[in-house]
């Protein structure tokens, strides 16, 4: 043992100097990054009761997750939300963008930043400002209806409230995504579109042979960024809950049913395993549509 | 390399094991020694001296907290406010759980007690003689802070409920004063066809309110022994509620208005919210949020469920209670029964706190006090009428805080869409009775 000591003494300075380089980003990585993950596994491995205190129940948690009708629920409706209003917001972002781009705009850097504008307003005040104008009472709709004699469906009832929260959502975010689908369309070399005019191609033809491909990439990124914003949609349900407490459950999203079980049922056990199996369905669903994404562009 | 990377592993997993010893120190070690402390050890306590911090939320506790510093020098009061209700329970659990910080008084209203009580995190305070304090309250917030044979807090206020009523609104139409709940909604029919914008009250589904009227009513929903817990809202009482509140609903009587929304207090305050029963503590919310009606309410007795009875219910109201892990427990007590039962109540009901000490009650003073705001009426008597008519076996469950956050889940859906009361009052219960299972109840059906 002794006399096999010297060498290794040797190997081990050696190793340290690399470690002493990235020690400090490990350290760091560790501590914020897989530090909580691993810290929620093991909440989640455990059940704390009012009675009888706290036990190891190993992946009874999780197997209670998948049977939970009220965490299904929440994952289906983000999911018509994510097949609606994702597409809807797009949409409308390429448009904005494709827009803009064309240079045939009058003022556009008026639009460009009145279009951004959105958000730059944090989604707390969005929310309530739109919760405001939803008011059959005193809000916008309730002025409409008062100037109009109509008499406007209620935006908060229990039928409309989920296309309510995605009309903010678009309105919030439109903006981001015109600015990373514009980004990506400035970098398209000029020489092409003028190829195209020598070569007789409409408006049209050079938004479908030249600039969507163009930015696919971007396309695809501004897509997943959106699949995981609507998984993890909270903010707006949370604070229109206060105004409309019958249509928006406790359980109405994923990311609002952990935090009811956390914070009103004290069951922190659960809330964690609640949150890390919607996160590992969050991951698989963006890694899907970025494998088809790139492949498409292969 | 191999070697390196397990070093690292291991490095790491040193880390992790680190930070979750740290923060994952649940256990329950059980130390409640049954010790008698008399009113002499109290007393030298007081003039030992020592700091005492409360948590409440309890505005008029300042000026009482202020008086007991000049009347015992020696004797440090830390007045903090963690928060209001679920905030501060927030608050209170976790540093309970950490075992840090712990405060040596809170303020927890009657609803929340029982969890607290029973899963022993605040003392029973039977020890410091509190039950010989037991003939002072009115019955309704003597019996919420009883659990088993423990006295688990000193009442602080209570809200015996009474009909808030806009007395412009009721003489325009010609509406008599509703007395019993039939009548009341027969006012709702009358009103709302007299003045389509305008309703007998708001509701949108609140659990205070329904197990305020539940309780009323005679029901008895909840049957809470220890850890064993029945729950059922389909007793007699019950039925009577559903049957009158289904048709407020059917009928659209009821302002689908938020409480304590914008929208609300305008309608209070133009009208279009006519009545409004709910807990004494009520004036002083008028008088800040719809001063803009001042002189226009009137308060009366509760609309009865049977006629010429005479039953009323508890609606809010709070306690101080000493939390198991409290230092100084002596000090405590003592501040709390001066709050609560000694000089503390004059100064307490002087800013405006409705007590729950049947002495005050009954005083001339106190029930003399004429209320600029609901014309010179002087609403204390109708209060404290009420105060005395409140049925005393009534429970909350042991978890009542998660019980009504889930209310508009269930109970909710009866008021936007075909789901009956019957049948939203079903699904709390069964919420109810799972939520509790898990926690290790034992819950009958």
């Amino acid at each position: 043992m002794t006399t096999l000591q010297p060498p290794v003494a040797v190997r081990r300075r050696r190793s340290w100097t690399g470690w002493g380089f990235i020690g400090p980003f490990v350290l760091v990585f560790a501590l914020v990054f897989l530090a909580p993950l691993a810290y929620s596994v093991y909440l989640s491995l455990f059940r704390t009761q009012l009675i009888g205190g706290t036990t190891f129940v190993g992946l009874d948690n999780y197997q209670q997750a998948l049977q939970d009708s009220q965490f299904w629920e929440g994952v289906a409706r983000v999911g018509l939300f994510l097949l609606i209003q994702v597409p809807i917001m797009l949409g409308i972002a390429l448009l904005v963008a494709l827009a803009i781009d064309s240079g045939r705009l009058y003022g556009k850097d008026f639009f460009r930043i009145t279009v951004f504008l959105p958000y730059a307003v944090p989604a707390v005040v969005a929310t309530l400002m739109w919760g405001f104008m939803y008011g059959t009472r005193y809000g916008l709709v309730g002025d409409l209806d008062d100037a109009l004699g109509t008499k406007l469906p209620d935006p908060l009832s229990a039928d409309l409230v989920l296309a309510s929260i995605g009309n903010i959502v678009t309105w919030e975010f439109v903006g981001y995504n015109m600015l990373i689908f514009f980004a990506a369309l400035r970098v398209v070399p000029h020489s092409l579109y003028e190829a195209a005019e020598i070569d007789g191609a409409g408006q049209w033809r050079v938004i479908t042979a030249i600039k969507l491909p163009a930015i696919r990439g971007a396309l695809v990124i501004a897509t997943i960024f959106s699949v995981i914003g609507s998984f993890q949609l909270f903010n707006e349900p949370a604070i229109l809950q206060k105004l409309a407490p019958n249509a928006i459950t406790t359980d109405y999203t994923p990311n609002f049913y952990t935090y009811s079980l956390s914070f009103a049922g004290q069951q922190q056990n659960y809330s964690a395993t609640v949150a890390i199996v919607m996160g590992v369905i969050t991951m698989i669903v963006a890694y899907v549509v970025q494998l088809r994404g790139m492949r498409k562009g292969a | 390399m191999p070697k390196h990377s397990r070093r690292l592993l291991r490095g790491l997993g040193l880390v992790c094991a680190l930070a979750l010893g740290a923060t994952a120190c649940g256990g329950s070690d059980d130390d409640s020694g049954d010790k008698k402390v008399g009113s002499s050890d109290i007393q030298s306590a007081l003039k030992k001296g020592g700091t005492v911090t409360v948590w409440a939320w309890e505005p008029t506790l300042k000026q009482v907290a202020a008086d007991f510093e000049k009347k015992y020098p020696k004797v440090d009061i830390k007045l903090v406010n963690a928060g209001t209700n679920n905030d501060q329970y927030k608050a209170l659990s976790n540093a309970i759980s950490a075992k840090k910080g712990v405060p040596d008084v809170a303020q927890i209203e009657y609803y929340a007690l029982g969890q607290y009580a029973l899963t022993k995190q605040i003392t029973d305070l039977k020890a410091y003689g509190a039950e010989k304090l037991a003939s002072s309250y009115s019955p309704g917030p003597w019996n919420s802070v009883k659990s088993g044979d423990g006295v688990y807090g000193l009442p602080m206020d209570s809200g015996p409920m009474a009909l808030f009523y806009n007395k412009k609104v009721f003489d325009k139409y010609k509406i008599a004063v509703p007395t019993t709940w039939d009548e009341y909604v027969e006012a709702a029919r009358t009103l709302h066809k007299a003045d389509p914008k305008a309703y007998i009250t708001s509701d949108v589904g609140d659990a205070g309110l329904t197990t305020s009227l539940l309780w009323q009513a005679g029901s008895h929903p909840y049957k809470v022994d220890g850890t064993k817990v029945g729950i059922d809202f389909t007793d007699a009482g019950a039925k009577k509620y559903t049957d009158t509140w289904q048709q407020l609903i059917d009928e659209k009587l009821v302002s689908p208005v938020t409480g304590w929304t914008d929208d609300w207090y305008k309608g209070l305050g133009d009208g279009t919210i006519a009545t409004l029963p709910t807990g004494a503590w009520m004036p002083a919310n008028f008088a800040s949020g719809v001063k803009g009606a001042s002189g226009d309410w009137r308060v009366a007795p509760m609309p009865q469920w049977e006629k010429g009875a005479n039953a009323s219910s508890e609606n809010g109201g709070s306690s101080l209670a000493l939390p198991e892990l409290g230092k100084n427990k002596e000090l405590a007590y003592a501040f709390v029964e001066y709050a609560n039962s000694g000089a503390g109540v004059q100064t307490r009901i002087k800013n405006g706190a409705f007590p729950a000490t049947t002495k005050d009650l009954n005083s001339p003073s106190f029930q003399n006090t004429e209320f600029p705001y609901f014309g010179g009426q002087k609403a204390n008597k109708i209060f404290a009428e009420s105060a005395k008519s409140v049925p005393t076996d009534w429970k909350y469950l042991p978890y009542q805080v998660y019980a009504n956050s889930i209310f508009n889940d269930t109970v909710g859906k009866a008021y936007v869409s075909s789901t009956k009361l019957t049948a939203g009052l079903k699904s709390w219960q069964d919420a109810s009775v799972k939520y509790g299972t898990e926690q290790g109840f034992t819950v009958e059906k």
